[in-house]
This record gives C-alpha cells, sequence and structure tokens, in this order.
C-alpha cells in the first residue's frame, strides 16, 4: 500500500498570555519576550501516515487537539515542528498564507463540521461550489457551470437547490453543499471534521452512506475527526485516540472498539450509549482533564484521571509501542493484551 | 408499576405558533403522564415539538406560542391555566428544568455559589446565611471538586462538563418532585455524558424524582428511561415500555428510527434512511396523520383521524396500520 499522508512529530504549541491590551505587553515586556511564555501542547509530537484510499477516524474528547491535529494537516494554520508529507510533497515548509495559493491546495481539502455556519451566508450553493474551482482551478464560463453541477449532482443535490442561499436548505442539503465543495477539485484527501454532528439520525446515515460512496467512485483518503464512536466504526478502517495532544492508542477500527488496551479507550468505548443494552460498561472518568499548559513531560498525561494511576505513570511518560497492527502508550498495555475478549 | 397519582401528566395538549408566514401547529392533542420517580425519555428529530412541549408544561413558550388546549396536571394544579405567581412557586421548587446550553442558561456576570445560593433562597426555605454554605454542599454533592473555590468562579471559568453540573446544582437545589432535563447532555462528551447521566440518575433515585429526559439519542434513551414517548412533527405516534419499544416497535417511524441509528452491531449498508421530510406545519390541510406522507405503510383508512389503541401492557400506538405486536426485530422494507 502506497503512503498518501505521512505525518512525523508534529507539535503545535500556542503561547498563552499573548494577545493586545497593555497588560500582556507588559506580561511579554517582562517575562523575557514570546519564546518565554508558558505555552498550550495543543499538539505534541504526533506521528501517524494515511494511506491511500483509506478511512482513518481521529476521535478524542473536545479540547484534546483534534481540530489543531486537522488545521494543521490541511495548513490552515502552521506547525511548531514536524513534518507533514503528502506523497513526496513536505507541505509544512510554506507558511499557511502561502500555501493557500499554492497548486497542492487542492490535493487536500476539509469539510467543516456544521455547513450552516462555513458556507458564506451571501453564497448560494453555486457560489460555494464553485469558489475552490475559481481559485485553485482557474475555471470559469461554461465548463465552471458545468463543473459545479456534475459535482452537485454526485453529492445528490438536486440542481434547482444550486440558486439557493444556505438558510433555505435543510441541514442535510448544507452538509451536502460542503461536501460538494470540497470534493470539487478532486483532492486525493479529504479531511472530514464531524461531518454529521449538527443532523438528526436519519439523515446522518444518508450523509455518511454518501460519503461511502464517494470515496468508492473517487479513491480519495478520509481522515474522520468525530466524538460519535458508532459512527466512527461504521466508517473507518483505522482509528487514532487522541488525549490532550497526544496519540495514546491507534489500530483497526474494529480490534480497538472491541478490545480497547489504553484505560483512556476502555472508558470512552464504556461510554457510548447502545441500543439493545441496558446501562453500559460502568468504567466511569472521574476528575478533570490535567492542564495542556507547559504539562510535565514526564507524568503521563491521563494520570490523575485514568483508574490504574500507578507511580510509575508519575515518572515516566509512556511511550507509543507497537503490538501488531496496533499502538498504545500505557505501560499496562500487556495486561489488556492478556485479557481474553469480553 | 405503581397506579398512583402520576406526577405529571400531560393530556391533550395543542400549540399554535403565529408567525408571519401563517401558523405553525407545533403540537397536536399530545398526551403522555410521568409516575412518581419514573424516568422516561421524549424521543424525536429536531423539529418535532420536544422542546415545545416542555416550555409549554413549565410556562416559558415564546410569547409567539399559544395553548390552544389541553391540560397539563402536577398534582391538582393545572399548570396550563395557573397564573403566573402559582407558575412562580411551583417552578424551582416542585418542578426543574436543565437546559439544553449551560453556558447560555447560567447567569454569565454572577458567580455559580450565588446562582445556586439564589434558588435555594427562593425555593429551598433556607436562611440568606446559611445559602452560600449550601449552594458549597450542592456543588460537592454535584461532584465538583474544591466546590469552595469553585463557587466563587464564573460560568465562563469552568469547563462545559461543569457547568452542567451547576445547571444540575440548580435544577435540584429546591428537591424538586419532577425534573425535566432537555438534551442535557448534547455539546458534551460522551465520557462527560456517561458521568452526568449517571449523576441525574442516581440523584432522581435517592430523592425519589421524576425526570422527563428529552433527547433525539435513541440509545441514550434507552439505556436512561424506562418508558420512552416518541414524537413526530407534534405528535405522540408510539409510547411503550423501553424494552419492548426496541424489540417491537409498533408505529413505523419508531421502526425506522431504530433502524437508522448507528449501533455497535450494524455495518453501513445494513443502517436505512427515513426517506422523506418533517410535513410543514404551517399547512391548512396537514392530514390527520402527520407521518402518513412519509409512511411506507400507508393505508386508505389514514386519512381518519388518528387511533391511539393502547395494549395491556400499556403500549400506546397511533396508528392505522402498524406493525404486529411480536414479530423479531425491525421491518426490513423501506419505501421506494
Amino acid at each position: 500500500m502506497t503512503i498518501l499522508l505521512d505525518v512525523a512529530d508534529v507539535s503545535k504549541l500556542f503561547p498563552v498570555g499573548g494577545g493586545p491590551g497593555p497588560l500582556a505587553r507588559f506580561k511579554r515586556r517582562y517575562s523575557g519576550g514570546p519564546e518565554k511564555l508558558p505555552k498550550v501542547y495543543a499538539v505534541d509530537d504526533v506521528s501517524f501516515t494515511i494511506n491511500k484510499g483509506e478511512t482513518v477516524g481521529l476521535v478524542g474528547e473536545s479540547g484534546c487537539g483534534k481540530s489543531t491535529l486537522v488545521r494543521a494537516l490541511t495548513r490552515l494554520v502552521d506547525v511548531s515542528d514536524g513534518s507533514i508529507k503528502l506523497g513526496s510533497r513536505e507541505l509544512s515548509l510554506k507558511p499557511s498564507r502561502v500555501f493557500a495559493r499554492d497548486r497542492d491546495r487542492a490535493r487536500i481539502q476539509m469539510v467543516f463540521q456544521d455547513a450552516g455556519e462555513s458556507v458564506n451566508p451571501r453564497f448560494t450553493a453555486f457560489d460555494a461550489i464553485a469558489d475552490p474551482l475559481r481559485r485553485l482551478r482557474k475555471m470559469h464560463g461554461k465548463a465552471l457551470t458545468e463543473r459545479v453541477e456534475i459535482v452537485a449532482s454526485q453529492c445528490g443535490l438536486p440542481l434547482p437547490f444550486l440558486s439557493r442561499y444556505p438558510h433555505q436548505l435543510s441541514g442535510g442539503q448544507r452538509a451536502r453543499v460542503g461536501i460538494a465543495r470540497a470534493i470539487a477539485v478532486e483532492p486525493e484527501l479529504l479531511v472530514l471534521d464531524e461531518p454529521t454532528a449538527a443532523l438528526d439520525v436519519s439523515v446522518q446515515v444518508v450523509i455518511l452512506q454518501l460519503l461511502q460512496r464517494l470515496k468508492k467512485e473517487f479513491g480519495m483518503s478520509y481522515l474522520f475527526v468525530s466524538h460519535d464512536l458508532s459512527v466512527v466504526r461504521l466508517l473507518c478502517d483505522r482509528v487514532l485516540v487522541m488525549y490532550l495532544g497526544k496519540i495514546v492508542e491507534s489500530g483497526p477500527a474494529a480490534e480497538v472498539f472491541e478490545h480497547p488496551l489504553h484505560p483512556y479507550t476502555q472508558a470512552l468505548v464504556a461510554a457510548v450509549p447502545r441500543l439493545h443494552e441496558n446501562g453500559g460498561g460502568r468504567l466511569r472518568l472521574t476528575g478533570e482533564p490535567r492542564s495542556p499548559i507547559d504539562p510535565d513531560p514526564n507524568v503521563c498525561r491521563f494520570y490523575g484521571r485514568c483508574p490504574l494511576s500507578a507511580a510509575m505513570c508519575k515518572t515516566t511518560m509512556p511511550k507509543l509501542r507497537s503490538f501488531g497492527p496496533r499502538q498504545v502508550a500505557c505501560h499496562f498495555a500487556e495486561e489488556f493484551l492478556l485479557v481474553p475478549k469480553a | 408499576m405503581t397506579t398512583a397519582v402520576p406526577a405529571l401528566s400531560v393530556e391533550g395538549l395543542s400549540v399554535d405558533f403565529r408567525t408571519r408566514s401563517g401558523i405553525v401547529r407545533a403540537l397536536d392533542n399530545v398526551s403522555f403522564a410521568v409516575d412518581k420517580g419514573e424516568t422516561i425519555a421524549l424521543v424525536g428529530e429536531s423539529g418535532s415539538g420536544k422542546s415545545v412541549t416542555a416550555y409549554a408544561v413549565m410556562g416559558i413558550l415564546d410569547p409567539a406560542g399559544k395553548i390552544t388546549a389541553g391540560r397539563a396536571m402536577l398534582g391538582g394544579l393545572d399548570l396550563l391555566a395557573a397564573k403566573p405567581n402559582q407558575l412562580a412557586d411551583v417552578r424551582g421548587r416542585e418542578i426543574a428544568m436543565i437546559f439544553q446550553n449551560p453556558r447560555t442558561a447560567l447567569n454569565p456576570i454572577r458567580p455559580v455559589g450565588r446562582q445556586i445560593a439564589d434558588v435555594l433562597i427562593r425555593h429551598g426555605n433556607v436562611p440568606r446565611r446559611d445559602a452560600p454554605d449550601q449552594a458549597i454542599d450542592m456543588l460537592r454533592a454535584v461532584g465538583i471538586t474544591d466546590p469552595a473555590r469553585r463557587a466563587k468562579a464564573y460560568p465562563f471559568e469552568m469547563s462545559g462538563g461543569m457547568c452542567q453540573r451547576v445547571m444540575i446544582a440548580i435544577a435540584l437545589a429546591a428537591k424538586p418532585s419532577l425534573l425535566i432535563a432537555d438534551e442535557p447532555t448534547t455539546g458534551l462528551d460522551v465520557t462527560t455524558q456517561a458521568v452526568i447521566m449517571d449523576l441525574v440518575n442516581d440523584l432522581a433515585k435517592e430523592m425519589g424524582m421524576a425526570t422527563i429526559f428529552i433527547t433525539h439519542d435513541l440509545a441514550l434513551a434507552g439505556q436512561r428511561s424506562a418508558r420512552i414517548v416518541v414524537m413526530h412533527a407534534g405528535h405522540v405516534v408510539e409510547n411503550a415500555p423501553t424494552e419492548e419499544l426496541f424489540k417491537h416497535p409498533r408505529h413505523p417511524y419508531t421502526a425506522e428510527l431504530i433502524a437508522a441509528t448507528p449501533d455497535a452491531a450494524a455495518s453501513l449498508d445494513e443502517l436505512a434512511s427515513i426517506p422523506g421530510a418533517l410535513p410543514d406545519l404551517r399547512r391548512t390541510d396537514l392530514p390527520p396523520c402527520r407521518y402518513s406522507e412519509r409512511c411506507p405503510r400507508k393505508i386508505d383508512a389514514c386519512v381518519q383521524p388518528l387511533p391511539r389503541s393502547t395494549s395491556a401492557s400499556g403500549h400506546m400506538v397511533a396508528c392505522w396500520n402498524p406493525l404486529p405486536e411480536r414479530i423479531a426485530n425491525a421491518p426490513t422494507e423501506s419505501a421506494a
């Protein structure tokens, strides 16, 4: 299998206490410059790959750095450190503002969370889908109209709807516009940030089936970000679990969900409500996550909330270790590996 | 099940909204009851009238909304006919509500401890002097660490999960006999959702409180409630004990809703979508069954007023052509 996206040691830090205002200026001056400010480790040393035609899920709770990672990959923000390779092209070298006009911009596209808010309210559906084609493919006139109509019908958006504004469309139709806009320039990698979070179940199914069909038709790779594990499990081949800026577990989706090795993944899976099953797992996380601001590099990020929380978790950060097709960052992964499947 | 007087019984509730583009018939003849200490769930897609039902019962409908018929009996009091000052006494004391978005529902310029103390003073018969300490106890009861410090915090200083705990503390401060939780965990992570739902369940059990739990997540509703009321376009279409509803759904809409919900067992191809959309509730020619236009089991009788047949086990279905009573699983058919 060929690797499409190779992410190596990517970090994204945000200084805290920056921003405007006299107080922030004062702090910056007397703390020894912006480098000395405390930093939020939004994404901390993350590495993974996505193969051609693969669907990879990215799960984790809000604030764990999913969105920052995704924004870094799609080059909407610059990374602090590390490399992002799409095919043979290194993407992380150009600043994001320059990359916005790059030829390879079209190869990696994104579907945002709520199409109602991510589509310009003063653009019709046609304009929204045409915009990337105009900018990246320099299309215009008849060719542009044709291409927009083709993409719209591929996404199941009836052509008369192209002249409507976002507020005149239903949630499902807006989601289709968001998807059509992203695939119009024929990307190789499509990043989907919770594309169905704002939809009802009945519509969600249609959109998920649409995504699966499009993937088969065009051979795209997906990075599917979601906190809804039942959806990730339906769509994804492989899954990455993030916790406070770090990947704590990865592996084939079915295996990870059936037999999670990291205690955080276990709690996550246990918390998913299921039909035909009362009560659910009893594993519950207590307390609040640790602070992501200048975290101690020698303490496991999950320490304190983890039901294990042993002495060594406080002195050594567990490394991501491989177990066959899976990777886990926990000192006690072996013990869970030996437990027979429930 | 007890045959005692229900904690709340809603009978024939109808609500219209007057808008510039016509009258929206948001609720039509909605009836259900919740027993003392029981947890029921109101389930439906967005626009089905779940929240409007709750707002009507709480007397906080938008001014454009008019209650055109029905009663909501809380003990001996009809909430829909009650005077504003009667309602103000009942709200917070007898019946409390947890809102969907804690960040917008909490007062942004008042420390959370003060907001809890306000309820204690107004409804909990707590002397003004003792209220701050009791507010701290409430924060501890909903599982907030370091409650004395947190009581002085403002909502923006807290995470979504913590704000939701504060909302629960406010709702439960005066030990109400009925709690309405309107999508209490939407927007929270699944791990936090599980913890918050455990908390509501435990406190409800402890205090013998009846709970109406409003959600669009059928799986979550199934896990947390004894009975499920399914709503569609302002109608109650089915009302049954949870287990029976999942095993033998009788209304075609319920069956399709179950078939559309992603679950551990199903693959994407097995999931069925529900064809069509909610009808426009402004129409004057709405059919008696508002599902009939998207229904795969439509028959000629569907133009007659909705039936309400209730089986011996308390399984209500409003349909002329329901699925047979005991067949395994949901139907696989779907409309062309």
